[in-house]
């Protein structure tokens, strides 16, 4: 770390908890100018929470806040940024229908003593802007029509020169090629030469090793180490993030799992080169009956474009489904189910019909078999009532509307769907995100006897706990490509992250 | 387990009578609109509650109500017909100019059997009902500005075959249908009342009408339950069109005429029967119920007017801030709804 020089910014003994939940407990945290810091972490460790209380999104904290030493106390976003601070979030938010200069000087374009706005000269200094950064687009093109690590990239920019003097990126290469990544590096150094100060918050540890001047590591809520770059290494960042010991309850994953040898049992779905825009590009693999395939990644790794190409929902650009032996083009999602796939978002409201009753919810997707005309309403709850008992949903009324059902026995609703026909092959994502240990218990053994019963079953989980409890053979997914097999071979968190 | 179930159940009671009240709003509000209408106009005017108007209100409620049936198809689907008047018009014009006509009437009509002039004008409202269906789910234009087109165009094929003249005759079957009775009661009012009957058996009782809800309810959890979205909105806008042909035809009988722009205040109507009913205008909530219902509002309200002798100028305005209420109890229904359940 840079000696020598006063912190622009400085946090001292921060706690901030939401509905007695603790997301961070006495963290200190100071930032240089002209430095820029890494920082990781699991999710939920808590480095969003204190980016967002730094930024003015959360005001509602204890602990000291200050700024060029003195105390401040932000009231809103708009606060921190008339203070100098901004920050990109990890889900764009541009006007894609406006031109990429209305984008540049979104709420401040240049106008004349009118107060009409002076489009070419807006056009002018939107261009100048972004050629300094690499960006060689027209101004007056319509940002929807770029890809999207281009967006991403404009957006960045207009963050970058809008002057402010501490710019928080959260996960910003995520959807960047590696020239485009290259280019926001450079551009990062040299704004780093001009004194601002950059926090950098990235899933990508190799992202964060090459760029970053200093790093720091969160661990549940708590800061638990602070390093220069230069001074560690991907393995030991890794080791500090996931922590050793007694801290955790759950089985925490951090040694090696044994993965069984792979199944012999039949192909139930083949993927041969499939590739979707830039989310996807040359994916390949196979899934068998009686095998529990994980897929792991981070955020925006492709996964839920490909668990929707799976279903039907989306088209691939190029590439082949073959299920048992026939090839596919699924032309909508009826004709995926009708295939013998059945996919389980990982958003429950994507899938579940809250202001249905429980038994309605359950029937929905088998309905064609049940009844060719007319309805059957007591079979419907006969087939619902079994459903529920053996999944132990509560409470076990299947005339309740489903919005009444705790999270995690919607969650059981989602996959009870799809059960009492079981489909060839189950896609499920996230399917123990956000659920307490209790649920995810029985999630995971609902799971293992659908595997049992010879399903080929595919898990997609950004939590690598999810897919290290689940899985018995793993794909690690990185940037839309298909990076690393684990088989018949020890795996652990670690080595999960090493490969992601 | 048993035990649970009960406890659940008490818990759903506890819940009380308010909330049960709260999540049923959509159909309390329109019933008890019906009764202070009816009780109003009974009082005001000796003339309102008797047989004889009961009749006449049923009568003219029956156009509406055919049309009206598969309208309620479509809002349930979260999707609106503006096309509905003009494909009621052209179908009713069309099932004219295929019968002969007296010769004073100037209209270069093909004249043929009853039966296949039927049939000729229901393919034609169904052809219609089909390229509003394509439009929504193929190309994907919103079903407001699809329907929107299909009034014009709709409205601009009445134009062509008519020409500006007036038909009278139409097929003996759709004239007796149309303005005959039977035992007093009008053929027009049992058609409705079957129609309106079919539909509701339609949604409550079997497969597509489940779809229908489920589509309406939450479309993407339709879709990601394995169900052919685009082909239930594509059959509802269908049945939207086919619905209001057989009110198109059934009405040119009513009138004893058929002419340009004579179905015009029936695309308000029949939104409004829906709507004033309490079927969601976010889909997957309401009914057939509420569309009686509605007709009834709606039937009682034009007719009651009438009997208490207020200005005719007035009426309109009137008609205007019933809408306007039913609309606000609408959107606050869905929201207390979402509230109960959440």
């Amino acid at each position: 770390m840079p000696e020598g020089r006063l912190p622009i910014l400085e946090l001292r003994g921060i706690t901030k908890s939401f509905g007695g939940v603790e997301a961070l407990r006495g963290v200190d945290f100071a930032l240089l100018p002209g430095e820029i810091h890494g920082l990781v972490g699991e999710n939920g460790a808590g480095k969003s929470t204190l980016m967002k209380i730094i930024a003015g999104v959360h005001t509602e904290f204890s602990g000291r806040f200050l700024i060029d030493g003195a105390d401040r106390h932000f009231r809103s976003a708009r606060d921190a940024h008339a203070a100098g601070i901004a920050m990109v979030h990890q889900e764009l938010s541009v006007a894609p229908d406006l031109t990429v200069a209305e984008n540049v000087f979104l709420g401040n374009q240049p106008t004349n003593a009118l107060g009409l706005v002076q489009w070419r000269r807006m056009a002018r200094e939107a261009g100048e802007q972004l050629s300094r950064f690499g960006i060689d687009v027209d101004p007056m093109s319509r940002l929807g029509d770029l890809p999207i690590g281009l967006q991403q990239l404009i957006e960045i920019a207009r963050v970058l020169f809008s002057g402010a003097r501490i710019v928080i990126l959260d996960e910003p290469t995520s959807a960047l090629s590696p020239p485009e990544v290259e280019r926001l590096f450079a551009t990062l150094r040299r704004l780093r030469e001009q004194g601002t100060a950059i926090v950098f918050i990235s899933h990508f540890i190799e992202d964060i090793l090459r760029v970053s001047d200093t790093v720091t590591v969160f661990r549940n809520g708590r800061k638990v180490a602070e390093t220069a770059s230069s001074a560690t290494s991907k393995g030991a960042l890794i080791e500090a993030m996931i922590g050793r010991g007694g801290e955790v309850l759950e089985h925490s994953y951090t040694d090696d799992l044994m993965l069984p040898r792979p199944s012999d049992r039949p192909v139930v779905l083949k993927v041969d080169q499939l590739s979707l825009a830039r989310s996807l590009k040359d994916v390949s693999f196979e899934a068998h009956a009686g095998e529990v395939l994980g897929i792991y990644g981070f955020m925006g790794c492709g996964q839920q474009e490909l668990s929707r190409i799976l279903f039907g929902k989306v088209k691939p650009d190029a590439g082949t489904l073959v299920v048992e032996g026939a090839p596919k083009t699924f032309a909508s999602t009826a004709a995926a189910r009708r295939a013998g796939v059945a996919l389980v978002p990982e958003s429950r409201r994507a899938m579940l019909f809250h202001q249905e009753p429980v038994y309605k919810n359950i029937s929905i997707s088998i309905l064609d078999r049940i009844s060719s005309l007319l309805l059957k309403p007591g079979q419907e709850r006969e087939i619902a009532k079994r459903q529920v008992e053996q999944l132990q949903i509560r409470p076990p009324v299947v005339g309740l509307d489903l919005g009444m059902l705790s999270g995690g026995n919607q969650q059981k609703v989602a996959l009870a769907k799809w059960l009492t026909y079981p489909p060839k092959l189950l896609v499920l994502c996230e399917p123990t995100r956000g659920m307490d240990v209790g649920a995810k218990n029985d999630v995971i053994n609902i799971v293992r006897d659908l595997r049992a019963k010879g399903l080929a079953i595919i898990v997609l989980s950004t939590e690598p706990e999810t897919v290290l409890s689940l899985a018995d053979r793993i794909l690690v997914l990185k940037r839309g490509a298909l990076v690393r097999e684990f088989k018949n071979e020890p795996v652990s968190k670690d080595r999960l992250l090493e490969a992601a | 387990m048993a035990s649970s179930e009960t406890a659940a159940a008490t818990d759903q009671r506890a819940r009380g009578l308010a909330s049960f009240l709260r999540s049923q709003m959509r159909n309390i509000a329109p019933f008890l609109t019906l009764i202070f209408l009816s009780a109003f106009f009974a009082l005001a005017s000796p003339s309102f509650a008797t047989i004889d108007n009961l009749g006449n209100i049923l009568t003219q409620v029956s156009v509406t109500g055919i049309i009206a049936v598969g309208l309620t198809f479509v809002i349930l689907c979260a999707e609106i017909d503006l096309s509905i008047a003009s494909i009621a018009n052209v179908t009713g014009i069309a099932v004219a100019y295929f019968t002969l006509q007296e010769t004073y009437v100037n209209i270069a009509n093909i004249p043929l059997p009853g039966a296949v002039a039927i049939l000729l004008s229901i393919l034609l409202c169904a052809a219609l009902g089909l390229v509003n269906a394509l439009g929504l789910t193929v190309i994907g234009i919103p079903s407001f500005i699809m329907t929107l087109a299909m009034m014009q165009i709709a409205a601009g094929i009445s134009a062509l075959l008519v020409r500006g003249q007036i038909a009278y005759k139409v097929p003996s079957l759709i004239s007796t249908l149309g303005s005959g009775s039977i035992g007093g009661i009008p053929w027009i009012v049992i058609v409705a009342a079957i129609m309106l009957l079919g539909g509701h058996l339609v949604l409550t009782y079997t497969r597509f009408g489940r779809y229908v809800y489920m589509v309406g309810g939450n479309r993407e959890a339709a879709e990601y339950s394995g169900l052919n979205v685009k082909l239930i909105l594509g059959a509802v806008m269908i049945i939207s069109a086919v619905c209001s042909g057989i009110g198109g035809m059934l009405g040119v009988a009513h009138f004893g005429s058929a002419q340009q722009n004579e179905f015009d205040t029936y695309l308000l109507d029949s939104i409004a029967a829906v709507v004033v009913g309490g079927t969601s205008l976010f889909g997957g909530r309401g009914g057939i119920g509420n569309t009686i219902v509605g007709l009834f509002v709606l039937g009682v309200l034009n007719n009651g007017l009438d009997h208490v002798n207020i200005d005719s100028f007035l009426k309109i305005l009137i008609r205007g801030l019933i809408l306007l209420a039913a609309l606000v109890i609408n959107v606050y229904a869905q929201r207390l709804r979402e509230k109960a359940t959440e």
